[in-house]
């Protein structure tokens, strides 16, 4: 017995719509949490990054002891709150003697995990320890330009994983339109060495140049961290290519041997088989025998045909 | 600067010294895969200002393909549609399946049916109005028939009224089936609409049809404690699944007395060995036989034998009879009253 349960009230109908699977996604919606301690550092860097993705993100202050990224037990409860708060990517903080000011960035697929990167925040300056004019301070919501410097996130697997889980989490809404006033923050990231990542926030001031384009020049405004990669985890080969899966992406049936022209249209190619001329049989004249061997086939089909006769007149 | 402006492929300027960065103007991302740091700057000061610096080129080559996109004029300031991003992302979620079409959908493909554009108002004969399709008040309805005719083929007893509305009742009930019968079909190939959920509303048929009774969160949570446990060793070696929760109460629940005893009121060793002593010794006997129940038993007893005396003079024996074996059976309980009070409190 089935019974259909559907929201009786526009408001949940709506709330449910938006959290539907779409074909073209917008951007990720962020879950930043904590584990069992955290330190005062890794505090500051919770709130700022909450701070810096104010309209897409939720932030949970409680202690949670029971998720353990890394382990293959503890993620149920991090599968549970991105489901109930509809957020795919998560940002775990904890802190402890083997793994000081830990930060473990993760992405879910369908609310379960996709991938996880571990890496540890030293050197970190909070956005009240810069000094800059208040009236260029970026403002919440806005598009950022993201630029990333160094060999390293070509060459080192983890660096490139961290380039795109940093690439996810920085980015904001996924827009079509843009209005070009109202760009004014960058996030910097260069690869110092084969682990470690400086990463930036900056506001963006337009000068005035020769030409259309304005010359950017960019001054730090927010928080500014090294990022030391500790751990990472792939994602399977199978669940890759499930997630990287696009609409266009269905593949288009090939018809074999038809091809089109821009002149002439659609143009198709028939194969013709080799004739074996060996193996065709010759007809009965054999006028390449010897005589008596042409007679005495002559012979045989006269028979051939005269007993033919025969039967065909019984 | 020579630059490519193109739209839906990734565009490399060839600017600064001849190095190509990689630029997504969809993402406004901007890469550089050709810096490197020979050796680490001295200070914290010229790394940063070194990481700004690459920062504002990269920023710079994004603006110029950026600001040369063609724009519109709107109140706050020029818009630019954006072209597709190229950084390929993992989704979030999984690619949404097209509804498979409903039974009616296939039916109507077939047979060329074509839906038709329905009027909000139809002109309702009795009333002569124009009324709502369905609904409150709507036209042609059930209840505002005043007289139905009698047909031949009609038995005599049926109310033709209520017949109408028992008709109405299995064609919308059959509508549901249907309905339910399609999302069915829809979720066993994963393209459930986002607003519906199918819910069990009972398990499937293994005796009775009642719906099986909630149980709370702790019960189950003792249950399964208790089922944990039942093995040989306790449960203690059995290998957990992920997110189970250790047992809450390991082995034997045993109460110890405190190892700190005081004295007086807080002596409870000694009201421990005291109780038991005075069980074994019977000192305080009264508690054991409840006196009260003893002396109603008794006077029960009494009244009954003055009665049946009064009943003999007048009725036979055989009635009386009747109550004897269950006057016995009390009889039983009273004098196995010590001994089963002693086994209920020795533990």
């Amino acid at each position: 017995m089935m019974k259909i349960k559907t929201p009786r009230s526009g408001r949940v109908r709506r709330a449910l719509e938006k959290r539907a699977p779409k074909l073209v996604e917008t951007g990720k919606k962020t879950l930043i949490l904590q584990g069992t301690k955290t330190s005062g550092t890794l505090n500051e860097v919770l709130s700022e990054i909450y701070h810096l993705k104010k309209g897409g993100a939720v932030r949970f202050t409680r202690k949670n002891d029971n998720i353990r990224p890394f382990e293959s037990g503890g993620e149920t409860s991090l599968e549970f709150f991105s489901l109930k708060t509809d957020c795919s990517i998560f940002v775990y903080g904890s802190h402890s003697k083997k793994r000081p000011n830990n930060l473990v960035l993760g992405r879910m697929y369908d609310h379960h995990v996709y991938d996880l990167v571990e890496v540890g925040v030293e050197n970190f300056k909070s956005i009240e320890s810069f000094t800059y004019d208040k009236k260029m301070a970026p403002r919440v919501g806005s598009k950022p330009f993201v630029a990333f410097v160094g060999e390293g996130f070509e060459n080192v697997d983890e660096l490139k994983h961290l380039k795109e889980v940093l690439l996810d989490l920085l980015r904001g809404e996924v827009v079509e339109n843009i209005n070009l006033a109202g760009l004014d923050r960058a996030y910097v990231c260069t690869a110092i060495s084969s682990n470690k990542v400086y990463l930036t926030h900056c506001a963006l001031r337009l000068k005035k140049s020769g030409s259309v384009v304005p010359r950017m020049e960019l001054v730090e405004v927010g928080p500014s961290m090294d990022l030391v990669v500790r751990r990472h985890r792939l994602p399977n080969e199978g669940l890759r290519k499930e997630a990287m899966k696009t609409a266009k992406d269905q593949p288009k049936k090939k018809i074999k041997n038809v091809s089109s022209d821009a002149i002439e249209g659609t143009i198709g190619k028939i194969y013709i088989p080799d004739q074996k001329v060996g193996d065709v049989a010759l007809p009965n004249k054999a006028k390449g025998v010897k005589r008596e061997r042409r007679e005495a086939k002559k012979k045989e089909a006269n028979e051939r045909a005269s007993k033919k006769q025969k039967e065909e007149s019984e | 600067m020579e630059m490519e402006t193109e739209t839906e492929t990734e565009t490399e300027t060839e600017t600064k010294s001849q190095k190509p960065f990689h630029v997504d103007v969809g993402n406004l991302l901007a890469f550089n895969p050709f810096h490197n740091f020979p050796s680490l700057p001295a200070s914290r000061d010229e790394l940063v200002k070194e990481c700004l610096q690459e920062g504002t080129k990269l920023v710079q080559s994004v603006a110029d393909s950026l600001f040369n996109l063609p724009s519109t004029e709107d109140v706050d300031g020029p818009l630019v549609k954006l072209p597709t991003p190229t950084t390929k992302l993992p989704r979030e979620k999984h690619l949404p399946k097209p509804k498979p079409p409903t039974k009616w959908e296939e039916f109507a493909k077939k047979k060329g049916i074509k839906n038709r554009k329905k009027d909000k108002v139809v002109w309702d004969e009795q009333t002569g109005t124009w009324k709502r399709r369905f609904g409150y008040d709507c036209a042609n309805d059930d209840k505002d028939i005043p007289i139905i005719e009698a047909k031949m083929t009609d038995e005599p007893g049926v109310d033709p009224f209520a017949k109408r509305q028992d008709d109405k009742k299995k064609r919308v009930e059959k509508q549901e089936k249907n309905r339910l019968q399609n999302l069915k079909q829809a979720a066993k190939i994963g393209a459930l609409p986002s607003h519906v959920q199918l819910a069990a509303t009972s398990l499937p048929i293994t005796g009775t049809q009642a719906p099986p009774k909630k149980v709370t969160k702790d019960v189950l949570g003792n249950v399964a404690g208790m089922a944990a446990t039942s093995t040989a060793s306790g449960g203690k070696f059995d290998r957990k699944l992920p997110g189970e929760k250790p047992a809450k109460k390991k082995g034997k629940h045993r109460k110890f007395l405190p190892v700190v005893e005081g004295s007086g009121i807080g002596s409870q060793e000694k009201e421990q060995t005291e109780n038991v002593l005075n069980k074994l010794i019977s000192k305080h006997s009264h508690e054991i036989l409840n006196v009260g129940k003893a002396v109603t038993m008794y006077n029960v007893k009494k009244e009954k034998k003055a009665r049946n005396k009064r009943n003999q003079e007048g009725k036979l024996s055989s009635a009386t009879n009747k109550l004897k074996p269950k006057k016995q059976l009390h009889k039983k309980t009273g004098k196995k009253g010590p001994g089963s009070s002693k086994k209920g409190k020795a533990t």
